[in-house]
């Protein structure tokens, strides 16, 4: 049997100039803050377990998460966090059958991306 | 002769051949990190920088111990499918087999030394 060559298969011919639309914005911002999570739960984890060991490896974990790119990840690890939280939740309520007409989806995108920025806000200032 | 119907032979199957069990996991995990992440970010939020006394009382309590235990088992199952799809969606061949055997491991990885701190921490 030959061995298969890749086929050169035709693109769309307009994927240049795609228009961004917020279901699609918003369908791969979902994957890509759940994906990078990850980032923070290892940082997290690896924080608890210098906790559990002795002060000296905890003064290094904790050294390194309440630095400034410690800071910077984790205050955008509660963005991305929030945003999948709320997104996720527009996932089940598209899952149920509700609100999968273009004009309610593009609502509920844009209050996603909004009230993952208002709720990092809150969790901000209250944590 | 097979007595089932091509229906009930087909039932619960579809393309991933093993129906919709991935979906539902994800849906179920969702519900519950809907409850639990809120409450682990106010709890670790809190005991993040407050030195190593004050970490080792908050996870020492019972509620934050077993909610941070919840949540750190339940977010890494729901990253290991999560991240299963993305593989799924970009990656072939061995590559991909090699992708989903560093996420699983990864996640299983990060399980176990959450628990493992926790544990030692409260116990």
């Amino acid at each position: 049997m030959p061995a298969q060559k890749p086929v050169e298969r035709p693109l769309s011919p307009h994927i240049q100039i795609y228009r961004w639309q917020v279901p699609m914005l918003t369908s791969i911002l979902t994957r890509i803050t759940g994906n990078a999570l990850v980032v923070a739960a290892l940082l997290i984890v690896w924080w608890l377990l210098a906790a559990s060991t002795s002060p000296e490896y905890f003064a290094t974990a904790d050294a390194v998460l309440t630095s400034w790119f410690g800071d910077l990840v984790l205050s955008l690890s509660v963005l991305g966090v929030w945003y999948h939280y709320l997104t996720g939740l527009r996932h089940l309520y598209f899952d149920a059958g509700h609100g999968l007409d273009i004009p309610t989806a593009e609502k509920l995108g844009l209050a996603c991306l909004i009230g993952s920025v208002v709720l990092t806000i809150i969790t901000l200032i209250i944590v | 002769m097979r007595y089932l119907t091509a229906r009930k032979r087909a039932e619960g199957k579809g393309a991933a051949h093993t129906g919709v069990e991935h979906h539902w996991y994800m849906t179920v995990s969702a519900v519950g990190l809907a409850f639990l992440i809120p409450t682990f970010i106010f709890i670790f939020g809190r005991a993040l920088g407050q030195g190593h006394e004050a970490v080792l009382a908050t996870f020492a309590q019972p509620f934050p111990a077993i909610l941070a235990g919840l949540t750190i088992y339940v977010a890494m199952m729901h990253f290991k499918k999560g991240a299963q799809i993305m593989i799924e969606d970009y990656w072939q061949g061995s590559l991909r087999k090699g992708l989903l055997m560093l996420v699983i491991g990864l996640s299983y990885v990060i399980t176990a030394t959450g628990l493992f701190a926790l544990a030692k921490i409260a116990l």
